[in-house]
């Protein structure tokens, strides 16, 4: 487990805040204690500090994990996030994009979802903004990108791509080896 | 008489003086002559050891012992060699156990490693090959192999895009010796390999020889060896910073960015970065920038089309209702200051 470098901390911030915007700040400014993150075999952990003390008597090859997974750094440097973190971009969300409950299972099998798939969306959402994806009664499903702005949503047909698959709940049964 | 008793006696005095060669043991000793070496299993006697006379006893048991193993060079076949009786051992019986241990398997060469791994296994080469342009069989190694090649290719193309004064059969030679450089340098390779010898790193072996990672390493040395130590260096397109094991100490001022731990708290620290990120200018976005334009218009519209609430059958439900509500606020010049002009929307 070593702290990020401040290059890494940066892409993995200037992630998040594609998905939760200025709200970044509340995942490090907590009441509940210092949480801070953590990087391991490439993966980034978000981890409570009063758990990572516990877990240095480990030793680094012995080392599973600890605390949440967030992503993972590509070989070319490149964050990409994993379900994991959903229950922590969820809360925070600014943009969201409800999905019809008969889109839902091919959602979460991993398809884009399409204009008939969707039920509602945020107001002024531009482009390519990262979502989260959620379902009518509001179960964050998973998180995607935005393929089409709000406007441009209205007059799309039904079947063109409107949100971008990124993640969703289903993949801790389909990459349960690769995940943590 | 008297004499002669005088001289039995100064004999017996004299064989006193020596021990007896014969030894009486207890149990036999293990004997073997060829190693000079004697076992005694016989127990040591407690109460001697214990006592002052210990090393009395241990030096007369030597004796003994010795004197056994003399006995039994003694039986051995003598003869005499220059005034001096020389016996021949027989070849020793006791194995010896090794001083190193033995050595492993050779190591694999690295062609050797990967063939095994690909499951690749040696085509015999036939020693002689026939030739259809010399009409002749012709040795595919060795002896007159040279001789044979330059029968066949006693003159050579000069082909099209090069310079027609080249000597095409220096340039077949430099190939070749160029090839024969190679081969020499991957074969002090593997010794090194083999024998786990640290090789000097620095340096740069050609595009031959190295490795993408030593190339990769060249480039990164290079860059940061300038007097700001690479800071003012553009990076290329898709560059990739040299990573391994003792790479860093190659590459001048990188030790000193090892650390990014300050001093600073890791929260401060983090929330420090976080203002930067947020705070980024944002770029300019055209696209963006029209549906917020078009959204600003359309409630416009909707506002300008009777003070009326929105159609009931909206489809949006709740959030539309919302984002109309907001719609007032739009008008009070917060929004966007610098468009004046083309604010020209009729106030309630």
């Amino acid at each position: 487990m070593k702290r990020l470098s401040e290059e890494r901390t940066k892409i993995l911030f200037e992630k998040l805040s594609k998905y939760i915007g200025t709200n970044v700040k509340q995942l490090i400014d907590r009441a509940d204690g210092t949480y801070c993150f953590r990087e391991h075999r490439d993966r980034v952990y978000y981890v409570s500090e009063r758990i990572l003390k516990l877990s240095e008597c480990f030793s680094q090859k012995q080392f599973a994990c600890v605390g949440t997974c967030f992503g993972k750094f590509s070989k070319t440097n490149k964050l990409k996030l994993h379900i994991t973190a959903l229950s922590f971009i969820a809360p925070y969300a600014q943009y969201k994009v409800w999905v019809k409950p008969s889109f839902e299972q091919q959602f979460l099998y991993g398809n884009h979802i399409p204009k008939s798939g969707l039920g509602r969306i945020t107001e002024n959402a531009a482009q390519y903004q990262g979502v989260v994806v959620y379902s009518m009664n509001d179960l964050p499903l998973g998180f995607g990108v935005l393929a089409r702005s709000t406007t441009d949503c209205k007059s799309a047909d039904p079947l063109t791509t409107v949100c971008f698959h990124q993640s969703d709940i289903g993949e801790y049964i389909r990459a349960e080896d690769s995940l943590f | 008489m008297d004499v002669v008793q005088e001289v039995l006696e100064k004999h017996r005095k004299e064989l006193d003086k020596y021990k007896p060669i014969t030894v009486e043991k207890h149990l036999e000793c293990r004997l073997d002559v060829g190693t000079l070496l004697i076992t005694d299993p016989n127990d040591l006697d407690d109460r001697q050891i214990a006592s002052a006379e210990k090393e009395n006893y241990l030096r007369a048991l030597t004796r003994d012992n010795t004197q056994l193993l003399v006995n039994a060079i003694w039986e051995l076949n003598t003869e005499r060699v220059d005034e001096s009786i020389v016996a021949k051992l027989p070849e020793p019986t006791t194995v010896l156990p090794r001083m190193r241990k033995p050595p492993g398997p050779r190591v694999l060469t690295k062609w050797e490693k990967f063939a095994k791994e690909k499951g690749i296994t040696k085509k015999k080469k036939e020693k002689k090959t026939y030739d259809e342009v010399l009409d002749k069989w012709v040795p595919t190694y060795g002896f007159k192999r040279a001789e044979a090649e330059q029968n066949k290719d006693w003159v050579l193309e000069v082909p099209q895009n090069v310079d027609p004064n080249t000597d095409m059969f220096q340039k077949k030679m430099d190939l070749r010796n160029e090839k024969v450089a190679k081969n020499e340098i991957q074969r002090m390779k593997n010794i090194v390999r083999a024998k786990k010898i640290e090789m000097p790193r620095s340096g740069y072996l050609g595009p031959e020889a190295a490795t993408s990672s030593q190339l990769l390493t060249a480039v990164t040395v290079a860059k940061s060896s300038t007097a700001s130590v690479g800071k003012f260096q553009n990076k290329l397109p898709k560059e990739r910073e040299a990573r391994g094991l003792g790479v860093k100490e190659l590459i001048p001022g990188a030790k000193r960015k090892q650390s990014h731990i300050a001093d600073q708290p890791e929260k401060e620290a983090n929330l420090d970065l976080i203002k930067s990120v947020l705070n980024k200018k944002p770029k300019l976005d055209v696209e963006k920038a029209i549906s917020l334009q078009k959204q600003d218009e359309r409630l416009a519209r909707d506002a300008e089309s009777g003070n009326k609430p929105a159609k009931k059958s909206s489809k949006k439900g709740k959030g539309s209702r919302k984002a109309v509500g907001k719609k007032p606020k739009g008008n009070r010049g917060q929004r966007a200051p610098g468009k004046k002009a083309a604010a020209g929307r009729k106030r309630r």
